[in-house]
């Protein structure tokens, strides 16, 4: 064990640092659920790309520049102190990226990853339908092979940032006599595509941050199948792997958030009445550290070839309680201010932190709820029996 | 950059494990509940002989010459048995103290020596603990007064046994006199002493605290396999199931602090406050919550003195509170991060903080 960063780390972390104060915007982007701030964060990620930052982990071949998970981490510690734009292309790049460059043929790779690096092609993950929500074997949208074509029909809901995305990742029923996780297939399918419709579906800040996606005979090339037919939902484990894991939520973020509350809680701490709000403080700084803590150990056996299984969804429980608990806390402090939206004469402080306490409201719902994960880690991890 | 243990550490965890399992068992433990000493001089023979108490020995002292994060994961096999020998006590937090004295005071140079050959017993007291546990069986002890610590020989001292709800848990209210000839050290030495005995004290009691949790919700597992209601095990039912993978993300997230604590103790002790205070918390709730859950997932057997669950979970209770309680070390984290130079951020989660 050496929890020191070698000379290389930090001149990396100082090469991050001066990049991002370099190129950072100013003023903050409009959020990339309108559509100028979409654009705004595509640019964004252009810019990103064309210094090479876009996604260090990846190989140079795919604009990326081979670190390691532990620089990794440095560079998202880096990136959200400099308060850089969210990730508009997210699911591209943390969860579809990864997923390719172990499943997709090398033209595939060529194809989409290049083009996802360079911040040009916007991904949305198309997984969710009416009837599959938890249960997302219960997937019933069809991709049937007609030739070199296959044809989609059905409906994909609650499918992030795809009213603007380019492209949208699913999971289709391949085989239509089959059930449950059999006869899954992984497609690739551009939303442009005749037959297809987005329809926005405004989420609890009033803006469109997903959308229903209705398939009607759209028909996509057989090479837009991402593995074989059939092995769609041994993919789409692999890629919640990641969501769960350590790509999309980085500790960085939390304690990012964790430090502001702090600075909120002490600028605020003589009229706050709640004695109870300065516990909630601190357990929120050392939970987010205790969070990053642990992700410097995952990343550590990672690199000396170990791997990650249902402990991802250890991780997944304790990044969203906290980013609640985080925010809750926030809004005690704030108190009757607390309500007031960010355009409000009197809001003041109070914009950012009422967005993010909106959003950490979905955190224990997406990328598999939390009732979900607990009984993955007691089924997988602790093994009591099934029901 | 690396947050792992290396294959050696890992190695000798594993044989000291598989060491405790087959030695200490419920049974034996069972057993010294009724002995009048509490203590087994064999098993700790045994103990000696695996080099355990002479692991922070240095060296030219006849000891291993390792450090407290060499220890960390014995100290946490020895709360997965509830191992009722002080072990930890001594090889974490006597012996160090021992050790940073043993340069000017032969006195400690030799008990060093036979600590690590089992040749003598020492205790060790500390402010933050009113008490002093294995008081009755050590031939020395180490007992603070104000920025003083003193070195006592059995004869010198009068003890009051103190009975604890863990029926393992032998401690004693000590009365004592020093003078010139017992202090070992005084003024600012003393107080560092004293602040390094609480955090080795604190780092020890945290991770037997983990292995306490991990054990309990082992044998939680176990039992709600077996017991079956209403035609099917009642591990089934996603409520138990759902408490005892709480009890896992708790102990989960308190073990990177609890190794982060001993890495820091080990490489740059007197910055360790932060990192040890915040090991003890997350160790002490990830025991308590799995002590409240796992006698839940138990109904009345639970409740009983006949299931093993109560040596678990007693010590538990009962190490929450020692070595500073929540209360304590909380107290530190509040200082510290209310602190306006405090070092917060990603960015400062390794190296000085504080
Ligand atoms: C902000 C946000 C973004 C999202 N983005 C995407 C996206 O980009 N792409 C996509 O495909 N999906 C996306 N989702 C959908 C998300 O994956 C689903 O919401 C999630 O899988 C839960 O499904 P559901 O909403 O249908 O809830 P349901 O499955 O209907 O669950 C309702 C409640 O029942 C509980 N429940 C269900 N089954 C069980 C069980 N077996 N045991 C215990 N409790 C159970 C759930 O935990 C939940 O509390 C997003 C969701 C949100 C909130």
């Amino acid at each position: 064990m050496n929890l020191n960063y070698t000379p290389e780390q930090i001149a990396f972390r100082q090469e991050v640092r001066q990049w991002l104060e370099e190129h950072v915007p100013e003023a903050p982007l409009e959020s990339f659920d309108t559509k100028a701030g979409f654009e705004q964060h595509r640019q964004w990620e252009k810019t990103l790309a064309e210094g090479n930052w876009g996604m260090v982990t990846w190989p140079q071949e795919f604009g990326g520049r081979g670190c390691n998970l532990v620089e990794w981490l440095i560079f998202e510690e880096e990136y959200y102190r400099a308060s850089a734009p969210l990730r508009v292309n997210q699911n591209g790049i943390f969860l579809l990226g990864p997923t390719l460059m172990e499943y997709g043929t090398e033209a595939q790779k060529e194809r989409f990853i290049t083009r996802m690096a360079a911040g040009e092609e916007m991904w949305a993950q198309g997984w969710s339908e009416p009837g599959a929500g938890s249960d997302m074997a219960a997937i019933r949208s069809k991709a049937i092979r007609d030739g070199d074509e296959y044809v989609i029909n059905g409906q994909k809901v609650w499918s992030t940032r795809a009213v603007y995305a380019d492209w949208v990742f699913c999971i289709f029923r391949t085989d239509p006599d089959s059930e449950r996780h059999r006869g899954l297939s992984f497609m690739l399918v551009p939303l442009d595509a005749p037959g297809v419709t987005v329809r926005p579906i405004p989420q609890l800040d009033g803006l469109p941050g997903f959308a229903e996606i209705f398939f009607d005979d759209v028909r996509v090339p057989v090479e837009n199948r991402l593995g074989e037919e059939g092995q769609g939902w041994q993919i789409a484990m692999a890629t919640a792997g990641f969501e769960r894991g350590l790509m999309l939520r980085s500790p960085a973020r939390f304690q990012e958030t964790a430090k502001r509350l702090v600075e909120l809680y002490r600028s605020h701490r003589n009229d706050i009445l709640d004695l109870s709000i300065e516990d909630k403080v601190v357990q929120s700084y050392m939970d987010a550290e205790s969070y990053a803590l642990a992700t410097y150990q995952t990343a550590s056996r990672l690199i000396k070839g170990g791997n990650i299984g249902a402990e991802a969804s250890l991780n997944k429980i304790f990044w969203s309680e906290l980013d609640q608990h985080m925010h809750e806390t926030a809004m005690s402090i704030l108190a009757s201010r607390a309500e007031l939206l960010p355009q409000a004469p009197a809001a003041g402080e109070v914009g950012r932190w009422l967005d993010g306490f909106l959003f950490a409201q979905s955190g224990p719902i997406y990328a598999g709820t939390n009732e979900i994960q607990r009984n993955i880690i007691a089924e997988r991890l602790l093994g009591m029996p099934r029901s | 950059m690396d947050f792992t243990f290396t294959d050696d550490q890992q190695l000798f965890c594993e044989s000291v494990r598989d060491f405790l399992q087959a030695e200490v068992t419920p049974e034996s433990v069972r057993e010294g509940w009724d002995s009048a000493s509490g203590r087994n001089e064999t098993l700790w023979q045994q103990l000696v002989e695996m080099g355990l108490t002479g692991m922070l020995v240095p060296e030219s002292h006849g000891g291993m010459g390792m450090s407290e994060l060499d220890f960390v994961l014995l100290a946490q096999e020895c709360g997965r048995v509830a191992l009722p020998e002080p072990l930890v006590e001594t090889a974490l937090v006597a012996v160090p103290l021992l050790a940073n004295l043993a340069e000017k005071d032969p006195r400690c140079a030799s008990l060093l020596e036979k600590i690590a050959a089992g040749e003598t017993r020492v205790a060790i007291g500390h402010a933050a603990n009113n008490l002093v546990s294995d008081a009755h069986i050590a031939d020395w002890l180490l007992l603070p007064k104000g920025d003083q610590v003193h070195l006592l020989a059995s004869d010198q001292v009068g003890l009051t046994a103190q009975q604890s709800i863990d029926p393992s848990r032998r401690l004693f209210s000590v009365e004592w006199h020093g003078d010139d000839e017992t202090r070992l050290a005084s003024g600012a030495e003393g107080v560092s002493l004293l602040a390094a005995s609480l955090n080795r004290g604190a780092l020890g009691a945290a991770a037997q605290l983990l292995g306490l949790a991990e054990a309990m919700v082992e044998m939680t597992v176990r039992y709600t396999e077996e017991r079956h209601q209403f035609g099917r095990p009642v591990g089934a039912n996603q409520a138990l199931k759902h408490l005892m993978a709480n009890c896992a993300v708790k102990s989960e997230f308190a073990k990177a602090p609890l190794y982060r604590a001993a890495y820091t103790l080990s490489e740059s002790p007197s910055h360790a406050d932060f990192a040890v205070s915040h090991a003890k918390v997350a160790a002490g709730e990830a025991a308590l919550l799995a002590a409240k859950n796992c006698i839940q997932a138990h109904g009345a057997m639970g409740y009983t003195w006949e299931c093993n669950l109560h040596i678990f979970m007693k010590r538990a209770w009962a190490l929450d509170k020692f070595w500073g309680h929540a209360g304590f070390h909380k107290n530190r984290l509040h200082q510290w991060l209310m602190n306006p130079n405090a070092k917060i951020g990603a960015d400062k989660t390794f190296g000085v903080q504080g």
